[in-house]
């Protein structure tokens, strides 16, 4: 008699690249059970404060829950505080929030990113249950290995005989790492939503992924 | 009034129906991990369970000497055989004059010691003065101690100086707390072990120490497949603690270590047999 298993993996990837004040979020949009396409228009992305997005992998009524419990906190401490919380504030409290169900984990991969309050743009990587680190960028999800050496190649200049460093438009390496993890990874593809936030604003758009 | 007491819980909310002595080895090897290598085995029965009780995969280590204590980490985190991160902070800066290393799971370290972090400035403020190694050993012992079995996962090591002067213990998952001079945790311990027992002496200079602990984290991080990355190695004396080596690629100590022997460039002459 097999017991009931709560989790589930329902795919997709998630890639944030911070360069100088800016931070660009990409989140695909399709929601898979097994073989099974379940959605190609799920937003994997969430806003926070006007500074800060979670973008989530994994399973999609655990990051519902997850998102929902933060938009909560973050709404209580606008009302205690009288000012939205910084990204590093959130970055420990994502932290606490997972690990408050160590025993129990969310079954999310996360990717916290935003402009912090020294104007600087950051990404904190987050395992399942809350270790976490500052990031200069990060991919969670069904296509992390496979993105995580082109965006190491690109952005540190590793496994390369020439010097290089990355001087061009995050939005299109984003485009192009999604590309790739499309390609190879059968829970990646249909659309890519990408939020490019600076102090500036945010601009927000949508890219078409392969859909097979 | 809406209870929003929830939001705050300071407890560990469990299902009902969970057993967290059988369920909860995970399914999903991606905890972030200094790595525990029973991820990449498979789980199931308790005898397969018995037999892969690996130690926990990086390479941490510390040794008192006559100019205070040398903590030298490597900075690997893996989650199953992916590398998570090459630059992992292994060692959590608890207070001025106390340090912690993590070793096993990579959230149970840091929230735990983080942990232990308030309580000893809650200790401070409370009795006016600071709390000794050993009783900050002892708190941090004693709260995982109440979750044995639950599967945590946690293999560190408390160095600090108080009264009693340099101090340095192994506290463990098990519920181990042991007071010692030197001590290695981690898969790669087997290698830092090695090299530390070969030169290991009590009056040792400083730059001797420090050489030392770094050594021994590169051979560890050479040979251990779950070690490596950089070299961390920090001082801890009378005056609180000193970060020596911030962060030393192990790849770079290799080169110069072929150099010194002579050997530069022999791996690019390596021809490739069929």
């Amino acid at each position: 008699m097999s017991r009931f298993n709560p989790y589930n993996d329902n795919g997709g990837t998630v890639v944030a690249v911070a360069q100088g004040s800016r931070v660009v979020i990409g989140g695909d949009t399709r929601i898979s059970n097994g073989y099974n396409i379940l959605s190609r228009n799920y937003n994997k992305v969430t806003q926070l404060t006007s500074t800060t997005f979670i973008a989530t992998s994994g399973q999609v009524t655990d990051a519902q829950a997850l998102h929902k419990l933060l938009l909560a906190k973050v709404a209580l401490y606008k009302h205690q505080h009288g000012n939205e919380p910084s990204l590093r504030a959130l970055s420990k409290l994502l932290c606490v929030t997972l690990y408050s169900r160590r025993f129990f984990p969310y079954y999310t991969f996360n990717l916290l990113c935003g402009v912090d309050d020294d104007g600087q743009g950051k990404v904190f990587g987050y395992d399942a249950i809350g270790s976490f680190d500052e990031l200069k960028y990060g991919a969670q999800g069904s296509g992390q290995q496979l993105s995580i050496s082109i965006l190491d190649n690109q952005m540190k200049g590793t496994n390369r005989t020439d010097s290089y460093s990355f001087n061009s438009d995050p939005v299109g390496l984003v485009k192009d790492v999604f590309n790739a993890i499309a390609e190879r990874d059968i829970y990646t593809g249909d659309h890519v939503l990408i939020w490019d936030v600076s102090p500036q604003g945010i601009n927000q758009s949508t890219f078409r992924l392969r859909s097979d | 009034m809406a209870d929003l007491s929830f939001l705050d819980s300071s407890d560990f909310a469990l299902p009902s129906y969970f057993s967290p002595k059988e369920d909860l080895n995970p399914d999903f090897s991606e905890t972030l991990s200094f790595p525990t290598p029973q991820d990449l085995v498979a789980k199931g029965t308790a005898e397969a369970k018995k037999l892969h009780q690996f130690a926990k995969g990086t390479t941490t280590l510390g040794f008192v000497f006559q100019g205070g204590i040398i903590i030298a980490v490597d900075a690997r985190a893996t989650m199953g055989s992916f590398i998570g991160s090459n630059k992992v902070k292994k060692v959590i800066e608890i207070n001025d004059y106390l340090l912690g290393t993590m070793a096993g799971g990579a959230a149970d370290c840091f929230y735990w010691e983080t942990n232990l972090a308030r309580v000893c400035r809650m200790y401070e403020l409370k009795n006016g003065e600071r709390i000794s190694v050993g009783g900050a050993a002892k708190i941090l012992c004693d709260m995982v101690g109440q979750y044995r079995g639950y599967g945590l996962s946690m293999g560190t090591m408390i160095a600090g100086w108080d009264h009693k002067g340099p101090g340095l213990y192994m506290v463990d998952d098990d519920g181990i707390r042991l007071k010692g001079d030197l001590f290695s945790v981690g898969s790669g311990s087997v290698y830092a072990y090695g090299v530390l027992d070969s030169h290991y002496r009590f009056d040792m200079s400083l730059d001797e120490a420090v050489q030392l602990g770094r050594r021994a984290i590169y051979h560890a991080g050479h040979r251990d497949a779950m070690s490596g990355g950089v070299v961390r190695v920090y001082h801890v004396h009378q005056n609180g603690w000193t970060n020596v080596i911030v962060a030393e690629d192990i790849n770079l100590i290799h080169d110069i270590h072929e150099e010194e022997k002579g050997m530069k460039n022999l791996d690019d002459q390596v021809t490739f047999k069929h």
